[in-house]
């Protein structure tokens, strides 16, 4: 719950993205206070990932508007009919509030997992280099991979390398860290660790948006859960509500299609 | 067999491997050096960069060093505006006219190695790097090029190894290389085999050697590309 | 204008040359990738001194050595046999030879690296389906062999029609020996190279074209059939 006249982590209004013909997001708009944990579910297709992804820009928005920590994305239509930043800098260090883990982890692979977590901080945000090292072995202990730090990530097991990423994250010190199904690439038995690791960052009251298709996380760690489907909100409040008392039929079909 | 001429002209050959060395290393450095951002051009989304580029590396890649090494050395005192220019000092001297055959040469085959090195690698880390806010040019510095240069490795060294043979061809434009200085004995003394194949052990020697070197470059440098032990 | 077409015309010869070569180095290659594969210990032994001497030594150096040195060791040999012959090598079949030999050591790595990447599951099946080991080089082997190596066989042909440059050294009358003497003559030495990569550049591509169309009369088999 957010004082009203503090800036919110994360505002985005009415996004639409449409690759040619086709939209994929058809004015989705949502707020994350400070502390909250926004789960976004859906089917396949539902764009859920785009409308991540969209938020740091990695993906062009069609239309909408996007502010992070009270501040405004500057953005104009380019010549291919998507809206894009005005404002490299301003881009570059919204970005480096808003650290992202990915499906695939996409870890830089020639570089150990300490340099891997180092590395944005002293490059992008300019941290000198003792107090980043310091960052990253705070972090790197809090995912349980600080005997691991001199490992490349080739050498590690998916649920390792996804904890080295969140430290990767976690070192950006962000306002909102996203996560982009952070799981859905991982064998079942090392997924455990992983949302292990999320729950605590949860409980230590960080401002997370989390695509994900674990019910039991989007359930029992998350304080908001927004249905997505063909594009549009379909459902959207605590989990106690949209999950146990589902009111759309196609939530309903969708919960019973899935496995928790 | 007569040996004894070999020995006697020790310091000859010694000087043609101190030669061939140089003109390898020197070649190699700035070969590389030219071939990194040539890499990132022939890669570019830009035809305006990526098309002249293939066309140099097709063109020299098609065609032998030898026709280039005679271009450069007796082909360019054909034009007067040259032979008037203040480079003719340069142009006329066969140790620059070789330096000069062999960098273009070796930059054309090492831009397409670097630029196979740099399509390779995990769009992802790219897509990380952008999401953390880093620039194009920091991108570039911290995460593609130390990539690059490392997956290319295993194909670069056997382009040195090229270049190391190359290199023979400045014994064909007066120069004394180790081939230069075989060819001499070999037209001095009347000798076929004992300059030849002297020549062949020291470029032999000097092969291994650079195996030797670019394999430890490899366990050093490539350790992340290793497989996980179980 | 003669110069040119005689300049032209040396391509043919050093196409001629390139051909020839090729024939020596397949049948040399071949030979030595088997020895590696599949011969005694001691022959491939010899096969790997073979590769390793002709990738540790620049082309020009064996060249040089085998044209200068070649006759020497023919001659006494023919004369501890008795013969009163004199053998001189003229420089086309020195040409070919040396060519040949070098390029059989490229070839016998290409051949060997072809039959290497042939996934061992289908010798397990061969092996379990009662194949012998004659059959299944003949019928199963071989056949993969020549559609696998030719993206490194396209390689070693294109810098082997390159290598042809040097023989000219050595006072064949090829392409390079003509554009010299040209160049000498006309004092044009600039146009005549100029043409000269031309030529090379032209054999080249057609070279590529040939291969590429080649590869894909024999990877037919592979390609997803269209939906």
């Amino acid at each position: 719950m957010t004082p009203s006249n503090a800036p919110l982590p994360l505002q985005v209004q009415d996004l639409h993205k449409r690759y040619g013909t086709h939209e994929v997001l058809r004015g989705v708009s949502l707020r994350a206070g400070k502390g909250d944990v926004l789960s976004i579910i859906g089917s396949s297709g539902s764009g859920k990932s785009t409308l991540l992804r969209c938020i740091n820009l990695l993906e062009k928005p069609s239309a909408g508007q996007i502010d992070v920590c009270g501040e405004t994305l500057r953005l104009a239509l380019n010549g291919r009919g998507e809206l894009d930043s005005t404002d490299r800098k301003q881009l570059q260090l919204v970005r480096a509030k808003l650290a992202m883990v990915f499906q695939g982890f996409n870890l830089w692979s020639h570089m150990t997992v300490l340099e891997n977590v180092v590395e944005a901080p002293i490059h992008v945000l300019g941290v000198p280099r003792a107090e980043a090292l310091e960052r990253a072995e705070r972090y790197l202990h809090k995912v349980g991979l600080y005997d691991r730090r001199h490992y490349h990530p080739a050498h590690l097991s998916g649920g390792q390398q996804q904890r080295a990423a969140i430290a990767r994250a976690l070192a950006m010190e962000p306002a909102v860290l996203l996560f982009d199904e952070p799981t859905s690439a991982l064998d079942p038995e090392l997924v455990g660790e992983v949302l292990r690791v999320m729950q605590a960052l949860a409980q230590e009251g960080r401002t997370m948006v989390v695509v994900t298709h674990e019910m039991g996380f989007a359930r029992g760690v998350s304080n908001q859960v927004i249905f997505l489907h063909q594009g549009l909100i379909e459902e959207q409040g605590a989990p106690t509500e949209v999950l146990s008392r589902p009111r759309s039929e196609r939530l309903q079909q969708f919960l019973a299609g899935s496995l928790k | 067999m007569n040996w004894d001429v070999i020995a006697d002209n020790a310091g000859l050959f010694a000087r043609g491997v101190a030669l061939s060395l140089g003109l390898t290393a020197g070649s190699a450095l700035l070969g590389l050096l030219l071939s990194v951002p040539l890499a990132f051009a022939r890669g570019s989304a830009l035809r305006r960069w990526a098309w002249p580029v293939a066309g140099f590396s097709f063109v020299i890649r098609g065609t032998p060093a030898l026709v280039q090494l005679y271009l450069i050395y007796y082909g360019l005192s054909q034009f007067e505006s040259v032979r008037l220019s203040v480079l003719w000092p340069a142009l006329s001297n066969a140790a620059f006219c070789a330096m000069l055959a062999f960098v273009i040469n070796t930059t054309a085959y090492t831009t397409e190695i670097f630029h196979a090195a740099l399509r390779s690698l995990p769009a992802g880390e790219t897509e990380a790097a952008i999401a953390y806010g880093m620039s194009r040019f920091i991108l570039a510095r911290r995460i593609l090029v130390p990539a690059m240069l490392r997956r290319a490795l295993p194909q670069y060294a056997n382009e040195v190894i090229m270049l190391l043979h190359m290199s023979s061809l400045a014994g064909l434009v007066t120069l004394l290389d180790i081939t230069g200085a075989a060819r001499f004995v070999n037209a001095e003394f009347y000798l076929a085999f004992e300059p030849f194949i002297t020549a062949g052990v020291l470029y032999l020697l000097l092969t291994l050697g650079l195996v030797r070197l670019f394999r430890a470059a490899e366990q050093r440098w490539l350790v992340h590309l290793r497989p996980r032990a179980a | 204008m003669d110069y040119f077409w005689n300049v032209l015309s040396g391509g043919v010869v050093t196409l001629e040359m390139a051909l020839m070569s090729l024939v020596v180095a397949v049948v040399l290659g071949g030979l030595g990738a088997w020895a590696k594969l599949a011969g005694p210990p001691w022959l491939a032994a010899l096969a790997q001194g073979y590769t390793s001497v002709i990738r540790g030594v620049p082309d020009l150096v064996l060249l040089l050595l085998l044209f200068y040195g070649g006759p020497v060791l023919i001659n006494a040999g023919l004369q501890s046999l008795g013969a009163e012959e004199h053998l001189d090598i003229e420089p086309f079949v020195a040409g070919v030879l040396t060519l040949g030999l070098i390029f059989g050591g490229y070839l016998t790595e290409t051949f060997r690296g072809a039959v290497l990447s042939i996934p061992a599951g289908q010798l397990e099946a061969a092996a379990a389906y009662g194949l012998g080991r004659w059959r299944t080089g003949w019928r199963i082997v071989l056949p993969q062999v020549l559609r696998l190596a030719l993206p490194a066989f396209t390689n070693n042909w294109l810098v082997l029609v390159k290598s042809t440059a040097l023989v000219s050294v050595l006072g064949l009358q090829d392409i390079m020996f003509r554009a010299r003497l040209a160049a000498q003559a006309t004092r044009q030495p600039f146009s005549f190279y100029l043409l000269t990569a031309a030529v090379y550049l032209a054999i080249t591509i057609v070279s590529m074209l040939l291969l590429r169309w080649l590869d894909r009369r024999m990877s037919w088999h592979l390609e997803r059939p269209a939906r």
